[in-house]
């Protein structure tokens, strides 16, 4: 081969890729963001659903060519760590996540894993997403993070004057998971009902989790005679069972959750037994979806196969720190920048048809700032396979 | 009172055939399969597809998770836990190689079932009232009643076919003296298979069945072999009837101390109790010391 020739063909091998990826060309940042929760295990929904809703929100940022922020293009990657509900694994990760100069991380999902990462993020300066309700979370001193979704105690006394006044309920009964963040909204709802006059016959029952059969503790809060149940901090796996049990042994009142749920769950296990089963919703019922977030679940649906109504609660996190980022470049990697933001950013929430209704950082009444993705309070009822929205509520603000 | 009884009753059923695949691994073996509640959870999934999504009758999907999950115990064994216990010379390598398999069956499952809780159309609907529950009054569920009348049957079954049939004996003998029982010409190697293919394929048949009435999720097998460790721990680790009755005695125990305590303590007294009962009985009711 003369050296004509072997310029030629170097030259060549050299442009092909130039040719191939369409020359010349910008390259594209990487802006990565973490998730840290539980994946495995009897509540890996609660994880995965925020695992799915990062995902499918950076599918369709990323099929757009990415974000544009301070007119750079980004590429949103997720990196998403299991911490089994454990506060050591939680910590972990959050100081693995940190240490590869994650800024913005979303979850843990309850408050002992949220609370064991508080020093880790707080320390790297960086700012995380709980789905926990722990106010000391997200009240002065503790100043990074912000809560992801609505509180119990928020959706509690909302629901409740619902049941007082338009369902004529006067006694109610509370049985919750036998956990720290189930007990404590028990207490929480325990409270706000007595606020409200109503007379609580069951305040302090509980479960254990990974009960599967619940006869025996559902027959102990029937004998209370309550007008309502309220299930505190019931993980979706069991509400349908717990809904069975309780219609299986003549329960005719109303049955309630402040935490999310999904249909076809309760329409697979529970039928037509969990129909009237109220929940906290998010923007999953087809009366209140935007085209948006119609294209956000059909995408979800490509990546997971399935939608899951839990997401409806969890589709906001990352569509409002893209949206702050956007409005303040600065953020990207100062997070006292961001956290100035919160205080005043407004946008139109972009999963709820009709335009007016908000997206912004709530939390004032409850932290004393705005430290609280302002997720629209919705409360549904399931009935005939689906949930139905009741009403649309605002978080105090 | 009396649906105290009968929460206690069809927990009872459930737990004991819960509990006997569990321990009829260990009694053949010596192996704790902490891959028990995994195996639950396949053959509820397989119960769920076959029955519920492709509405095949329950009645043959029942059968099949149990032959299904026969033949994952089957392929375990050959392929991981006989080479093991063949070359290790410590018993807690057999416990690693089964915390392995649970792990390895819980991330397949979530990657493949996913994280939802799932459940089947009932079997078989309807109740017997006997009064107002509020008032005193007890319901049995048809669904309740079928999931104890099968368990009970499946158990009667399995202690027959223990007793009577020569294959029974066989896996009665390896369980007393593998050796003694090889010098006797029982093929131990096919009894030990035969006796995990059993222990595997109830757990099967207790998920099959029970996913009727409480539905399934990938993440639910560790509180299964939680409860059945609890069971065989009570009964005697290796003892059938210790399983059956450690089964009977825990679902009683919480349907008691549902009622009488409140739910935070009932636990935490069963665990308590247990504390102290094996301090004094460390092999269990029916149990002989191991090794």
């Amino acid at each position: 081969m003369n050296h004509r020739i072997r310029l030629h063909l170097t030259l060549l091998a050299a442009a092909t890729p130039l040719a191939l990826f369409g020359a010349p060309s910008r390259a594209q940042e990487v802006l990565r963001i973490g998730v840290n929760g539980v994946m495995s295990g009897e509540a890996a929904s609660w994880g995965l659903v925020n695992k799915y809703c990062a995902e499918t929100t950076a599918d369709m940022v990323n099929a757009k060519g990415g974000a544009d922020i301070g007119g750079k293009r980004y590429r949103i990657e997720i990196v998403a760590l299991d911490d089994k509900n454990d506060p050591k694994i939680s910590v972990t990760n959050a100081e693995k996540l940190t240490s590869q100069g994650i800024k913005y991380i979303i979850g843990p999902n309850i408050d002992t894993t949220a609370l064991a990462v508080k020093p880790v993020v707080e320390r790297a300066k960086a700012l995380n997403f709980p789905y926990a309700f722990a106010k000391e979370l997200y009240k002065a001193p503790a100043g990074n993070s912000v809560l992801g979704m609505v509180a119990s105690y928020q959706v509690g006394p909302i629901m409740y004057e619902y049941l007082k006044t338009k369902k004529g309920v006067k006694s109610i009964a509370f049985l919750a998971r036998n956990e720290s963040d189930a007990r404590n909204q028990q207490a929480e709802g325990v409270e706000a009902a007595k606020k409200l006059g109503l007379n609580v016959v069951a305040a302090s029952d509980s479960y254990e989790p990974g009960t599967k059969d619940f006869m025996p503790v559902m027959t102990k809060v029937i004998k209370t005679k309550p007008d309502a149940i309220v299930l505190s901090g019931v993980a979706p796996a069991d509400a349908p069972l717990l809904n069975k049990a309780a219609r299986d042994l003549g329960f005719k009142g109303t049955i309630s959750t402040e935490t999310a749920q999904d249909s076809k769950i309760l329409a697979q296990v529970a039928g037509a037994k969990a129909n009237g089963f109220m929940s906290v919703g998010g923007a999953s019922t087809p009366e209140i979806q935007s085209d948006y977030m119609k294209e956000f679940v059909s995408v979800y649906k490509k990546r997971v196969g399935e939608w899951n109504d839990e997401a409806g609660t969890k589709v906001y996190a990352l569509e409002l720190i893209l949206a702050v980022l956007k409005k303040n470049p600065k953020a990207l990697d100062d997070v006292e920048v961001f956290k100035k933001e919160m205080a005043t950013f407004s946008m139109p929430n972009p999963f709820v048809k009709g335009g007016a209704t908000r997206l912004e950082f709530a939390g004032q009444a409850d932290f004393g700032r705005r430290s609280q993705v302002g997720v629209p309070l919705v409360i549904n009822e399931f009935q005939d396979k689906e949930f139905k929205t009741l009403f649309v509520g605002t978080i105090r603000n | 009172m009396i649906q105290v009884l009968i929460n206690g009753a069809v927990l009872g059923c459930v737990y004991a055939l819960v509990a006997l695949g569990l321990t009829m691994v260990f009694s053949i073996m010596r192996v704790v399969n902490f891959a028990h509640g995994q195996m639950y959870m396949l053959g509820a999934f397989v119960v769920y597809y076959l029955y519920g999504e492709y509405g095949l009758p329950f009645y043959v999907a029942l059968p099949a998770a149990a032959a299904a999950l026969a033949l994952v115990g089957v392929a375990f064994n050959r392929f991981f836990f006989q080479p093991v216990l063949a070359s290790a010379t410590r018993e807690e390598n057999s416990m690693l190689m089964a915390v392995g398999t649970a792990l390895l069956l819980e991330n397949l499952a979530l990657t493949v079932f996913g994280e939802k809780q799932r459940g089947v159309p009932p079997v078989v609907d309807g109740a017997f009232v006997f009064g107002d529950v509020a008032e005193g009054g007890a319901i049995l569920t048809h669904p309740n009643a079928m999931v104890a009348a099968l368990a009970a049957l499946s158990i009667l079954g399995l202690l027959a076919f223990v007793q009577y049939t020569r294959p029974g004996r066989a896996l009665r003998a390896v369980a007393q003296d593998k050796e003694a029982a090889r010098l006797q010409g029982v093929d131990v190697k096919a009894t030990t298979t035969l006796g995990f293919a059993i222990g595997a394929g109830l757990a099967g048949l207790a998920g099959g069945l029970l996913v009727t009435v409480y539905g399934v999720n990938s993440g639910v097998g560790v509180n299964i072999s939680t409860k059945a460790f609890i069971m065989v721990m009570i009964g005697g680790a290796g003892v059938t009837s210790g399983a059956i009755v450690g089964g009977v005695l825990l679902g009683f125990a919480e349907a008691i101390g549902y009622d009488l305590l409140p739910g935070s303590i009932t636990y935490l007294l069963i665990f308590v109790a247990m504390i102290v009962f094996l301090v004094f009985k460390p092999n269990g009711l029916f149990g002989k010391p191991w090794g």
